[in-house]
């Protein structure tokens, strides 16, 4: 008989008041028993619309019935047939939009703890498991993967797996990609990512850090050196800016700068050089995880006052319920049909304010939103001394600048064709941010498995060549 | 002055040299140019074989390092070296100096920006000022071994501290040494030395101006007053280097640009040098601190 509870088994998470001081996961985990109480309210349900809601099409029932059966080690196979990042996705997936939003017990309360129930396995599988993984036989061909972000690592697990000597570039000098640099370690501890990679490399994967691909070596010169097939997954790492006054002041950040100071570089740790501003008052703007994640950092640095500033309602806020709802519990203020109009600084160049005007809703937008529009004679001044810019990211142009013949988008993002991810230019895929403009790891995932599947079919000669 | 400590042997391991993640970015030689300043070898094949001139490198120390942009100073193809020079002022760039011909360099990343654009150029004056005359001295190299005519303006605190005094003659038609307090060459700054060719009737094509951010100020309103074409070189604070973090972004001729991306060189005429100069100061009071804490390997011993 399965669990009827119309709630989830709560996750267990450290206190608002003394998680917004530290840098350590907020959530933190089943335990053996909460989990296989969590997976007996799947009634494994004959049509599994969960497996066709995830972009990877995790064998959702089954690993969940086995975790049902306290088998957590062939669970953790089960999932690891088609994700090779499960403690990465059970921590950021979107769950609530993709296969929890379909789960038949979601109509009746709350849907299967999915995530939390994948991240279970996957760290319990971490803890209690210490078995070298087996590289796949050889089978001779040579393939190259660009950025190891979410979408290259499993492209480059993918052909692993199927026996290519696939390397991955990296131009940063840690792998990951945004699982590092972007996605906090209060979210996304960096040694799980770190662990995970480890995978990666028993599988075979070649991992190159300090490599700029279309600098170093171009694409035509990867072709050059023996590889058969190149997928770029590059992301979207350029950072968008609003073009308001002043925001070129000391103390405005994109929140990709700061993220990466807090993240990769560590700048919340002492014994690490780099430098961050030690702000007091804080304006984070933008209403997505990034800025979540962005406004969190900051808390934790020690500031006293965290403003979310966001034009729109927070109904059409893009971040994910649970960020939103960490953030605030962590004493986040939300500023929201506000938008900056302009940053003020001090005479040594440093911000001192933000001005601000209070906005409402219009008619809906090209985006189905409804269009914020400005309350006119409402500006204020918001007291802050520090701003960050989180309005969103586009592609990289270093790679198709250095590429002949490969088509983008007009927002810089690489055409690819829908079946097989592979760009305008023969034997080269494409995948992720890249392609998409800032989206999220799983997608991102899904193109990288998309693109490692028809990678091995352009090598084999199942694709031609001349299609 | 200068004087070569010693070579290391010359190896070569190519693409299958990566230990691991990492390629070893040895140390192959390591030269003191003045007090402050130091000459390096690093080897490192791929990007010896791109770089270009006006074009940068990352590096990171150690693993709890910052991540430091240089101007690559010089290449070798055949030998795999990429030439830095660099002035020990900062934490990571005194634990650079401190390691040893055949010890690594932890991270080398490159080559970064967008090359110069020194083709075409009938004469060209060549303005170095301090550190800078590290980065003017390979498009002086590049200009002249192309066939441009050359004068270098090399300007110095004081005598003690001059560098590539040989190396800058050896590529320039005409070469003007000057300090700020006349204990070597002309007594002045550079602007003097090229308010003074200038008015005297040389004509120059284009100017190229490396040097701390007020000199590059100065030279281009110099220059802007002359109508004479400037570039100049932004060495800005930054992270990746590839146009992810928008740290060193500046304003030029109106517009947000990114040094790394859309630069290092930019037309010195557009630049605005006075929020460069502010911002070059963000962490100014932090890096203090930091550098407080920094103890020498010679002071441990």
């Amino acid at each position: 008989m399965p669990n009827m509870s119309k709630t989830k088994v709560p996750m267990p998470v450290q206190e608002p008041d003394v998680r917004n001081r530290n840098f350590s996961e907020v959530a933190l985990g089943y335990t053996e028993d909460m989990a296989v109480e969590e997976a007996e309210r799947c009634i494994n349900c004959k049509h599994k619309p969960c497996v066709a809601g995830c972009p990877v099409n995790v064998a959702i029932p089954e690993f969940i019935a086995l975790v049902h059966e306290r088998k957590f080690e062939e669970a953790y196979y089960k999932i690891l047939e088609t994700n090779a990042l499960p403690a990465v996705c059970g921590r950021v997936c979107p769950q609530e939009s993709q296969c929890e939003q379909v789960c038949v017990r979601g109509k009746l309360g709350e849907p299967v703890g999915i995530g939390h129930l994948e991240r279970f396995v996957a760290d319990w599988y971490m803890k209690n498991v210490h078995k070298l993984i087996k590289p796949a036989a050889p089978n001779g061909h040579k393939a190259a993967v660009v950025g190891s972000g979410p979408a290259g690592l499993i492209c480059a697990a993918d052909l692993a797996k199927l026996g290519y000597d696939v390397t991955v570039f990296e131009a940063f000098h840690a792998t990951g990609g945004v699982l590092v640099y972007g996605i906090p370690e209060f979210r996304l501890p960096k040694n799980i990512v770190n662990h995970e990679i480890d995978n990666l490399r028993e599988l075979g994967v070649k991992l190159k850090t300090n490599m700029i691909i279309g600098r170093a070596f171009t694409i035509d010169e990867l072709f050059e050196q023996g590889y058969e097939a190149v997928f770029i997954g590059t992301g979207a790492g350029l950072p968008s800016f609003m073009n308001i006054p002043g925001e070129n002041f000391n103390a405005v950040y994109s929140a990709n700068e700061y993220l990466t100071r807090v993240n990769l570089m560590r700048s919340y740790d002492e014994t690490y050089d780099t430098p961050i501003m030690k702000s007091r008052a804080v304006a984070v703007i933008g209403g997505g995880n990034v800025a979540m994640d962005a406004a969190r950092c900051a808390k934790r640095l020690g500031a006293e006052t965290v403003y979310i500033v966001y034009r729109r309602s927070e109904v059409e806020m893009p971040a994910r319920i649970e960020e939103v709802h960490h953030a605030k519990e962590e004493g986040i203020i939300f500023k929201t049909l506000t938008n900056p109009v302009r940053i003020t600084g001090n005479e040594r160049g440093y911000v001192n304010g933000m001005e601000c005007v209070e906005m409402e809703l219009g008619e809906p937008d090209a985006s189905g939103r409804r269009r914020p529009v400005e309350k006119k004679g409402s500006e204020f001044m918001m007291d802050v001394d520090t701003v960050i810019v989180a309005i969103g990211t586009s592609p990289n142009p270093l790679i198709r600048t250095t590429t002949p013949g490969l088509e983008t988008n007009k927002y810089g993002g690489l055409v690819v064709e829908d079946t097989t991810n592979m760009t305008s230019r023969k034997g080269v895929f494409a995948g992720g941010d890249a392609v998409t403009g800032a989206a999220t790891v799983i997608l991102a995932m899904g193109a990288g498995k998309k693109a490692a599947k028809a990678m091995d079919e352009y090598i084999r000669g199942v694709i031609p060549a001349d299609s | 002055m200068v004087t070569i400590t010693s070579v290391a042997p010359r190896r070569f391991f190519g693409m299958e040299g990566f230990k691991l993640d990492r390629q070893m970015f040895e140390v192959m030689t390591k030269e003191t140019l003045n007090s402050m300043t130091k000459r390096m070898q690093v080897y490192a094949p791929h990007i010896a074989n791109k770089a270009r001139p006006g074009q940068f490198i990352i590096f990171r120390v150690n693993e709890k390092g910052e991540r430091i942009p240089l101007t690559v100073a010089d290449t070798d193809k055949d030998t795999g070296a990429v030439t830095i020079i660099f002035q020990e002022v900062g934490k990571s760039t005194k634990e650079l100096g401190e390691l040893e011909i055949g010890e690594t360099v932890l991270d080398f990343v490159g080559p970064l920006g967008k090359p110069s654009e020194l083709d075409r150029i009938g004469r060209a004056a060549v303005v170095g000022g301090g550190l800078g005359c590290a980065i003017a001295f390979p498009q002086a190299k590049y200009l002249f071994n192309s066939g441009t005519q050359v004068d270098i303006i090399a300007g110095f605190r004081t005598k003690d501290l001059v560098i590539l005094e040989d190396d800058m003659k050896a590529v320039s038609q005409n070469f003007y040494m000057c300090t700020d307090d006349g204990t070597y060459g002309t007594k002045g700054l550079v602007t003097d030395v090229l308010r003074g060719l200038i008015e005297s009737g040389e004509k120059y094509d284009k100017v190229l101006v490396v040097g701390p951010l007020p000199m590059m100020k100065f030279v281009s309103l110099l220059t802007k007053e002359f109508g004479i074409s400037t570039i100049v070189s932004m060495n800005t604070i930054m992270i990746d280097g590839t146009g992810m973090c928008g740290g060193c972004r500046l304003t030029v001729g109106g517009e947000t640009k990114f040094a790394c991306v859309d630069g290092p060189e930019f037309d010195g005429h557009l630049v605005d040098f006075d929020e460069a100069i502010r911002r070059s100061g963000m962490y100014k009071d932090i890096e203090g601190e930091k550098n407080a804490q920094h103890v020498c390997r010679l002071e441990k011993m």
